[in-house]
């Protein structure tokens, strides 16, 4: 089967799209129907029924929101505040993306630099390399408020704790696909860098690491995504400063459902930026080191 | 086979560390109040230059290997032991010596990976010892550090501890794992799999439906779905039923995006073959796509068992009634009770190794036929 083509897949994706919004106003009709019908009877207001749908997609407090009404609070608090108001979506998306940032470099060297050690050293892989799988087992962001709470005990607070649950969690992806991509060089290579009586470090450089390069980004757009879920946990249990996790956690305290949908669409177009970047970035790389698109 | 030993730095580290523990002799302050005797000090210091010796000495592998494991955790063993009473009153001295037991364990490991076992057995035990030997020395090294350097037990509780708090309320958690795992966990996970092998093979049915739907899954698995928790909770309320939905939402994509992967990874030759079988599309999917789907469909099934697990411990921080790991978890932390929430975190931990430990099991029996179980080329 050969792969779809870009042509191939925009009508189906986009019609796909469509039944999802169409479905989407369906259902918030539905849902905020007895919601509508107890406040009109409260209020003695008689509606046709045209009006009536149109009330129960302009409530304040929906149980689900129409996606106009997503739309609408994610651009106010996008572009109509000033970037500094904590109302600002850009200034929640900020905070989380620092965090995101740090946690997500430091995670990717700490991932190579246990991958180097692994694919050098036999003792490190017999002895870490299940610890690190059975790592990933763990549920290990139920870790994440302690993280939090704990280093605020001791006055480490902001971004270095939340940076240190994405670091965790972006990690694992970059230290196992480091692992197949610097043993990822056929036999043949190494043996003929035997040949050319290329030392270790040689080899290291010259063949393992440019063979490595397509695994290394393949993983990091993995740990860029969960690096990004790292820190909105990480933002859960600070008592919702700021952040996107923050503005979800206010958002169901107050039941500001058009709040939490907002916030939502904020993180997934910071994890769409998020992941395209690395995508760019590799793509780029791949060009420099003289790649052939394929 | 009489592959000697070679050339062991760390023996030479360890034998260097010991006098410098010598030289920074006494391992604990003055005022401590229980500071072990002189032959207390006497078997760590002959142990730790005898074990470093054997080391250097070449010798049968698996003699070596055995005269370091034993020497360096019954070094460990006697630090520990000497611990009680001088909580906090460790000196550099301590740290020395048990750096010392850390770097002949470390030997240790460096033999035993050089081993070459000739039975499957042996392998199988190789593979299960060397690991071990690295969790026993992080829980070593944490619990000597805990308590030796006295640590603030808010901060960091030694193993010890979290053992004690994990055995005393084994009521409370059984609770919680009830609440979480069997409630939740399981009924979302089973339904948000199932749901999403269907709609591949659905999608496999209808080619518009998968060239829309496998972009569509591809983006979703990168965006932070973990934030539906909070509209879960106010749409199904506080009970099992809010994280069941999250769990299923959180399985849905991956399990949809695997399978679809897996059923074009049949080859064009055997699907020739099945043409030629007159096989109708219905066989041809059962016989031959479905099962070359199998090692697509069980790598879901364990990037869910995961993702399930942390899906509904999250959504439990978003309300919960007063029982559920992630609702302890929270407020075990509120109260500062430190050591709950670490055996909270323990359980978790084996909970989540055993689900992935089954699929695992599964997935070996089920994919007997695949390279990477036979044992052959991949």
């Amino acid at each position: 089967m050969k792969p779809d083509s870009f042509k191939d897949k925009i009508v189906p994706v986009s019609t796909i799209l469509l039944v999802i919004v169409a479905v989407w106003y369906v259902a918030a009709v539905l849902m905020n129907t007895p919601f509508q019908r107890d406040m009109d009877k409260r209020a003695n207001v008689e509606r046709s029924q045209v009006e009536f749908i149109g009330a129960t997609l302009a409530q304040p407090k929906p149980i689900l929101p129409a996606p106009h009404q997503v739309i609408v609070n994610v651009y106010e608090n996008t572009f109509l505040r000033s970037v500094t108001s904590n109302r600002s979506l850009v200034y929640h998306a900020w905070v989380t993306l620092s965090s995101t940032a740090v946690g997500f470099l430091f995670g990717s060297l700490l991932g190579i630099l246990i991958a180097v050690g692994i694919v050098h050293v036999k003792v490190l892989e017999r002895s870490l390399m299940p610890w690190i799988i059975a790592s990933q087992t763990v549920p290990i962001l139920a870790i994440a408020p302690m993280v939090i709470v704990v280093l605020g005990a001791i006055n480490i607070t902001g971004l270095l704790p939340k940076a240190l649950i994405s670091t965790y969690l972006s990690f694992f992806p970059v230290a196992v696909g480091m692992v197949k991509g610097l043993r990822s060089p056929e036999i043949m290579h190494l043996d003929l860098m035997r040949t050319y009586n290329a030392s270790a470090t040689q080899t290291f450089f010259k063949l393992r690491v440019p063979a490595s390069v397509p695994f290394l980004f393949a993983s990091m757009k993995v740990a860029v995504a969960a690096s990004l879920v790292g820190a909105i946990v990480g933002e859960l249990p600070t008592g919702a400063v700021a952040g996107i996790g923050a503005k979800l956690l206010a958002g169901s305290y107050y039941s500001q459902t058009i709040d939490i949908w907002a916030a939502l669409v904020a993180g997934s177009v910071l994890a769409a930026l998020l992941v395209s970047i690395v995508t760019i970035v590799g793509r780029l790389v791949d060009k420099a080191m003289g790649g052939k698109p394929a | 086979m009489t592959r000697r030993t070679t050339d062991s730095w760390q023996g030479a580290a360890a034998i260097l560390l010991g006098l410098l523990a010598m030289i920074s002799i006494p391992p604990f302050e003055s005022d401590a109040t229980s500071i072990p005797g002189r032959g207390w000090s006497v078997a760590v210091f002959l142990l730790i230059f005898a074990t470093a010796i054997a080391s250097l000495i070449p010798m049968r592998r698996l003699v070596a290997a055995i005269i370091l494991f034993a020497g360096a955790h019954l070094i460990a063993w006697l630090l520990i032991g000497s611990l009680s009473g001088n909580e906090g009153k460790a000196t550099v001295s301590f740290g020395l010596l048990l750096a010392a037991g850390w770097v002949l364990a470390w030997r240790a490991a460096t033999v035993l990976s050089s081993l070459k076992a000739r039975t499957k057995f042996a392998d199988y035990a190789l593979r299960l010892l060397i690991p071990a030997i690295f969790g026993a020395w992080i829980l070593i090294l944490w619990e000597a550090a805990t308590r030796g350097a006295g640590i603030p037990f808010i901060l960091l509780p030694p193993p010890s501890a979290i053992g004690a708090r994990l055995a005393e309320s084994v009521g409370v958690l059984t609770a919680d794992v009830r609440q979480t795992v069997f409630k939740a966990v399981l009924a979302g996970y089973i339904l948000g799999c199932a749901g999403g092998f269907v709609a591949a093979i659905l999608a496999d049915r209808v080619p518009f439906l998968r060239r829309g739907l496998l972009p569509i899954g591809n983006m979703v698995s990168a965006l932070p779905i973990i934030g539906v928790a909070p509209i879960m909770v106010m749409w199904f309320g506080f009970d099992w039923q809010s994280k069941a939905a999250v769990v299923i939402i959180l399985t849905f994509f991956p399990m949809l995006v695997n399978t679809v992967a897996g059923l074009a990874a049949a080859g064009h030759m055997e699907r020739d073959l099945m043409r030629t079988y007159a096989s109708s599309d219905w066989q041809t999917l059962l016989k031959l796509r479905l099962p070359a789907a199998m090692p697509f469909i069980f790598n879901a099934l364990k990037i869910n068992s995961t993702l399930a697990l942390i899906g509904a411990i999250i959504a439990e921080f978003f309300g919960t009634p007063i029982v559920g790991m992630g609702f302890r978890i929270s407020t075990e932390i509120g109260r500062m009770n430190v050591d709950m929430v670490w055996a909270e975190i323990a359980v978790a931990a084996i909970i989540g190794s055993i689900f992935y430990g089954a699929i695992a099991l599964t997935e070996r029996t089920v994919t007997f036929w695949h390279p990477s179980v036979r044992g052959g080329q991949t």
